[in-house]
């Protein structure tokens, strides 16, 4: 029910819908929730609404927190 | 594809696994609630139960809005299609939840009822748009992340003065619900069910933001750690959880910081602040009545009120005696407890809500975990 993916916006018309891109395919869904979400960002779609943009830095910032767990780990196993 | 595959990574999981069976203390036990149904989904699909420790044990919460939806609401629904001749919008997860006398929306459309499954609210109103001389109502459910669209869809039907089309709120809060888990029965250090944190919303977070959890925090000593629905962010969740419990903290930290910040998103919170305001109480399904724990369609609003315009009253309906979606719901029972689980209730013919949908905690454990009880033995 609350599943959301995130996707790419290609492109912000003057109706505050949105075009898409989810891994390939291309849809309209609404902006009206995320009146700063412009083409190239990431946005969170639900329902046929965009609820919420992506963070690219902190994004990349959670990932490197991944990265780095798996360097310390890499470490100890050799330890 | 971008910000999915990269945090599904096998290798990174497993790394994290071992960080958290390193880090538990032992003769110490953990019981986190996830408290969302996309959690339980991701926990139950990519086997994230087994790769923590024993003394980690995670329950499953009542985030599902499918799986909380109270049978006389979708009577409700059913009554509006079938006895009055309206056309009944609704999400697809709701086709199938059990109503009463053995119906369920899908059953009804069977007898000849006039219910459509929309992708989007704003569907709904296009539906009547097309159909001006029937009434059309669409069925609203859900937590926090639905409930913005149906607070759009109300308002450019107002903007267009659309004469047939109302909405049947039965949206509900996820604060509301914690505070209730929190303050049922057995709950605390001397109760049967502990609980020792939280995993918080991913989708309903980025609509409210993590402030609101911080009374729970306070409050209760309760951490909780806001999370994003892919194996790895739930992972890692767990671990910040295991740390805050070893340390002794109860506070709000936000895994999900690629989409969650502390206010939300103030747009969609100010477009349901215009449409809806509290309901004194909501019945939940499994939960029984719960104060000031659901939204309804404000006065300025009542011609789109499917309530109002209709003038529906609303009958609880006991559900079946055997089920114990309740206790599952409240952490007090595990699916296999439950006498129908498997046997009568399965997810082609489910018997209570947690089996409907796949984000219950029966059905999760139904498609991904059943077997997993049984030892394996050589032929």
């Amino acid at each position: 029910m609350c599943l959301a993916l995130p996707a790419r916006v290609i492109e912000r018309s003057a109706d505050d819908q949105l075009l898409i891109d989810l891994g390939g395919i291309r849809k309209s869904v609404s902006g009206a929730l995320t009146p700063e979400a412009q083409p190239g960002d990431y946005v969170i779609v639900h329902v046929g609404h965009a609820i919420g943009t992506v963070d690219a830095e902190e994004a990349e910032r959670t990932l490197a927190l991944f990265a780095e767990l798996a360097a310390s780990q890499a470490a100890e196993d050799q330890a | 594809m971008k910000y999915v595959d990269e945090f599904r990574d096998a290798a990174l999981a497993r790394n994290l696994a071992a960080k958290i069976a390193a880090e538990v203390q032992p003769q110490r036990r953990y019981h986190f609630m996830e408290f969302c149904g996309g959690h339980t989904h991701a926990i139950a699909r990519y086997g994230l139960a087994e790769l923590l420790p024993a003394s980690v044990r995670m329950i499953h919460g009542p985030g599902c809005p499918v799986c909380v939806l109270p049978i006389g609401r979708i009577d409700q629904a059913i009554h509006l299609a079938l006895e009055r001749g309206a056309i009944v919008c609704t999400y697809g997860d709701t086709l199938r939840v059990p109503a009463s006398g053995g119906l369920s929306m899908m059953k009804a459309k069977a007898r000849g009822a006039d219910i459509r499954m929309v992708y989007s609210a704003a569907d709904a109103l296009k539906v009547a748009r097309a159909n001006p001389v029937r009434e059309v109502v669409f069925f609203a459910i859900g937590f926090e992340t639905t409930t913005p669209p149906t607070a759009l869809v109300l308002r450019q039907a107002k903007a267009e003065g659309l004469k047939n089309f109302s909405v049947l709120c039965c949206h509900v809060l996820t604060p509301a619900a914690i505070t209730h888990i929190l303050q049922g029965p057995g709950v605390g250090p001397a109760g049967d069910v502990p609980l020792d944190g939280f995993i918080g919303p991913a989708h309903v977070s980025i609509v409210i933001g993590y402030a609101p959890y911080v009374p729970f925090a306070l409050g209760y000593q309760k951490p909780v750690v806001i999370s994003g629905f892919e194996p790895l962010d739930v992972m890692q969740s767990i671990l910040m959880l295991v740390r805050q419990v070893n340390e002794g903290r109860a506070e709000v930290e936000n895994e999900f910081t690629r989409a969650v910040s502390a206010d939300g998103n103030r747009a969609a919170q100010a477009v349901m602040d215009e449409v809806f305001e509290h309901r004194e109480v909501f019945e939940w399904r499994g939960l029984g009545e719960v104060p000031d724990s659901a939204l309804r369609i404000r006065p300025a609003y009542a011609e789109f009120d499917a309530e109002v315009r209709f003038g529906l009253c609303y009958q609880g309906v006991p559900d079946h005696k055997q089920c114990a979606c309740g206790e599952i719901l409240r952490g007090r029972k595990v699916p296999t407890d439950c006498k129908l689980f498997g046997t009568v209730c399965t997810p082609e013919n489910p018997m209570g809500s947690c089996m409907v949908s796949s984000e219950g905690a029966c059905a999760a454990h139904y498609a991904y975990g059943r077997f997993r009880d049984i030892p394996v033995v050589a032929a």
